[in-house]
């Protein structure tokens, strides 16, 4: 048996395609499946409008997940029957003085360094695009190739198609910890059960780290990372918005996003805040978020304010997930996706599967292995 | 000790640290090139906002992966009035056990100055309180010298706004803080790139404190490198004493003795 911790995206499309290939799989999760980051989550495949400095290794692991996507919805949805709401407007990141749209330009040139397919809209043409930008929106970058889905409708999506392949998923069932023999993992624990299981998928999110028994060279470097969002209801019929719009953000203040469902559901996030496992809602979080979101789209004032809460992602140092195996036979891991977890599920799915079933780590995850926070320090200068 | 070493050493209330580089912990893209930068900055002392960053993070927080390599020097960021400023640093104390703090109380969202007649305040409440303070500053000689005289460690003018990356915009005021204030003068906020705190360091000052520009530079780690550089360069330079100016040139070689042909 392979058992997977975890039963956010991660775990359940790695085990849904283990399950897919014939393997007995079981997924744990303490709660019930996908209600955690995945549900938090706001669902965008950007990996063009969000690179960022420093992170371009990243870049060709996203890039191809985000090409998997849409073959990757299509077939949840004839397996499970729930349409995840694959959306293809696009994503743009607007500027709205002075300094936001030198800094948008910094990036853009950024974003062509990297040979992206990227464009420059002037404001009258981002208003074109769409109207209920505010008139201040004097600049935009527009990514056509930066799409988005429904997280909430993948994860009930991907749970169903799970149990359709035959995988078992026990909700309410904490894994406390892993045992070894030899080094090797021999079972899995809960509370007042050992499960035996010579392989363990760690995909535990946010507390993927400081599960009891694992090896201290095999404990990933993942910790959470907070982020407060808010929800307001649009009309489904007049929607203020169908692209993703991302606000301006200049290094100091932070940038936030509208990432608009075809429901009418407009989700506004997110804070960045280092507050460990700390899930509260703050009056200066929210507020951020709205007043950001209202000077990019004004609209939003009159409509219902119908959610606010605050999810963890699971953040690995480097921001990229960790993947594959650890020092430790038997304990491969999925986890440290930090904000793109969404977006990786597609590629971690398939190659956390490959590597399980043949012991083989496929070229596109090789960069991603736990044995990369082994390089000493400051090595490049 | 080596010349270099003893460069760069300078001491802030009785304790002396091997670096003139202070540097800031927000903003990297994450925390392997924040801990990278650091390393390359050579930095001993490390801020730290203490309200938005939280002790508990499963072990891989901030403080668990600086903590026992670095000063860290908790700072009072997003506080706008004495009072606040004066509980976050108190909280600090306590969670931190240290009685080091960079007192911040801005004074206006947009561009983030300083209130400086709620920072007088809080300096001295801290001060009296036992706390070895460290004020962000506007760069006016009379605020520093009130501030030093009322006993902050160092005293911490600001080059330019926060984050705006503009450099020193008023070098004859830091002149003026160089020649009426015998505690250190850190630059605080508006250094942009390496030249920027190697200005700073030729004027006389005796450190610079910074993270945008690092944070925010396309390789931080090699930013870090530079700035490092920069202010050891500009010690240098303030120790060896530059030439005046002057509008024409002057020949090296001397003329005098040439053989007229």
């Amino acid at each position: 048996m392979i058992a997977i911790i975890g039963g956010g995206i991660c775990g359940l499309g790695v085990g849904w395609r283990l399950a897919q290939a014939g393997e007995d799989v079981t997924v744990f999760d303490r709660g019930a499946a996908g209600m955690e980051a995945t549900w938090a989550a706001a669902g965008m495949l950007a990996p063009q409008a969000e690179a960022e400095h420093g992170e371009e290794a990243l870049l060709p692991l996203a890039l191809e997940s985000r090409a998997m996507w849409k073959e990757f919805a299509a077939e949840l949805c004839s397996v499970s029957g729930i349409d995840v709401d694959y959306r293809e407007e696009g994503t743009m990141v607007v500027g709205l003085d002075r300094d936001d749209l030198e800094h948008l330009e910094h990036r853009y040139s950024y974003f062509q360094s990297l040979g992206l397919d990227v464009e420059w809209l002037s404001g009258y043409e981002a208003r074109k695009r769409e109207p209920h930008l505010a008139r201040a929106v004097g600049g935009a970058v527009y990514s056509a190739l930066d799409h988005q889905v429904d997280n909430r409708k993948v994860a009930e999506a991907l749970r169903a198609a799970f149990l359709a392949a035959g995988g078992i998923l026990q909700e309410n069932v904490e894994i406390t910890g892993v045992a070894t023999a030899g080094g090797r993992i021999s079972a899995v624990e809960t509370a007042d059960s050992t499960i035996n299981t010579d392989i363990v998928v760690l995909a535990a999110g946010a507390w993927s780290r400081n599960l009891a028994g694992l090896p201290e060279i095999s404990r990933p470097p993942v910790r959470p990372l907070k982020g407060q969002m808010v929800a307001v209801q649009m009309d489904p019929r007049f929607p203020l918005i169908e692209t993703v719009i991302w606000g301006p953000g200049n290094g100091v203040v932070p940038s936030i996003y509208l990432a608009p469902k075809s429901n009418g559901r407009l989700i506004i996030g997110a804070t960045v805040e280092e507050m460990g496992f700390d899930t509260g809602l703050t009056a200066g979080g929210v507020m951020e978020l709205l007043r950001l979101a209202w000077d990019v789209l004004p609209g939003i004032y009159d409509l219902p304010l119908v959610e606010s809460w605050a999810g963890l992602r699971p953040a690995s140092r480097d921001d990229a997930p960790i993947l594959g195996p650890t020092p430790t036979p038997g304990l491969v891991l999925a986890t440290g996706h930090h904000r793109n977890g969404i977006l990786l599920a597609p590629l971690t799915a398939k190659a956390i599967c490959d590597y399980v079933r043949s012991g083989e780590v496929g070229s596109s995850i090789e960069p991603f292995l736990l044995n990369r926070f082994e390089k000493p320090v400051a090595a490049n200068v | 000790m080596d010349a270099k070493a003893k460069n760069n050493e300078f001491t802030i209330a009785g304790k002396t640290f091997s670096s003139r580089f202070l540097i800031g912990t927000s903003r990297y893209p994450n925390q392997q090139i924040m801990m990278d930068a650091i390393e390359a900055s050579g930095a001993e002392i490390v801020t730290v906002a203490v309200r938005r960053v939280s002790q508990d993070s499963g072990g891989e927080g901030l403080y668990d992966l600086l903590g026992d390599r670095f000063h860290l020097l908790p700072n009072t960021a997003g506080c706008f009035t004495a009072k606040d400023a004066v509980v976050t640093a108190e909280l600090a104390r306590e969670a931190l056990e240290t009685n080091w703090v960079k007192l911040e109380v801005i004074g206006d969202d947009e561009t983030l100055f300083p209130d400086v007649e709620q920072l007088l305040r809080a300096a001295e409440e801290l001060v009296k309180k036992g706390f070895i303070v460290l004020p962000y500053c506007n760069d006016d000689p009379i605020t520093c010298k009130k501030l030093e005289d009322m006993g902050c460690a160092a005293v911490m003018p600001l080059a330019a706004p926060i984050g705006s990356g503009m450099g020193i915009r008023n070098p004859y005021n830091l002149r003026i803080i160089r020649e009426q204030c015998s505690v250190p003068i850190i630059v605080d906020a508006g250094v942009g790139t390496a030249s920027d705190a190697a200005e700073a360091l030729e004027l006389g000052c005796d450190g610079i404190l910074l993270n945008t520009a690092v944070a925010g530079a396309r390789d931080p780690v090699k930013m870090a490198k530079a700035m490092k550089l920069g202010i050891e360069a500009g010690r240098y330079a303030f120790e060896a004493g530059r030439i005046p100016r002057r509008l024409y040139a002057t020949a090296s070689t001397p003329t005098d003795g040439a053989i007229e042909l």
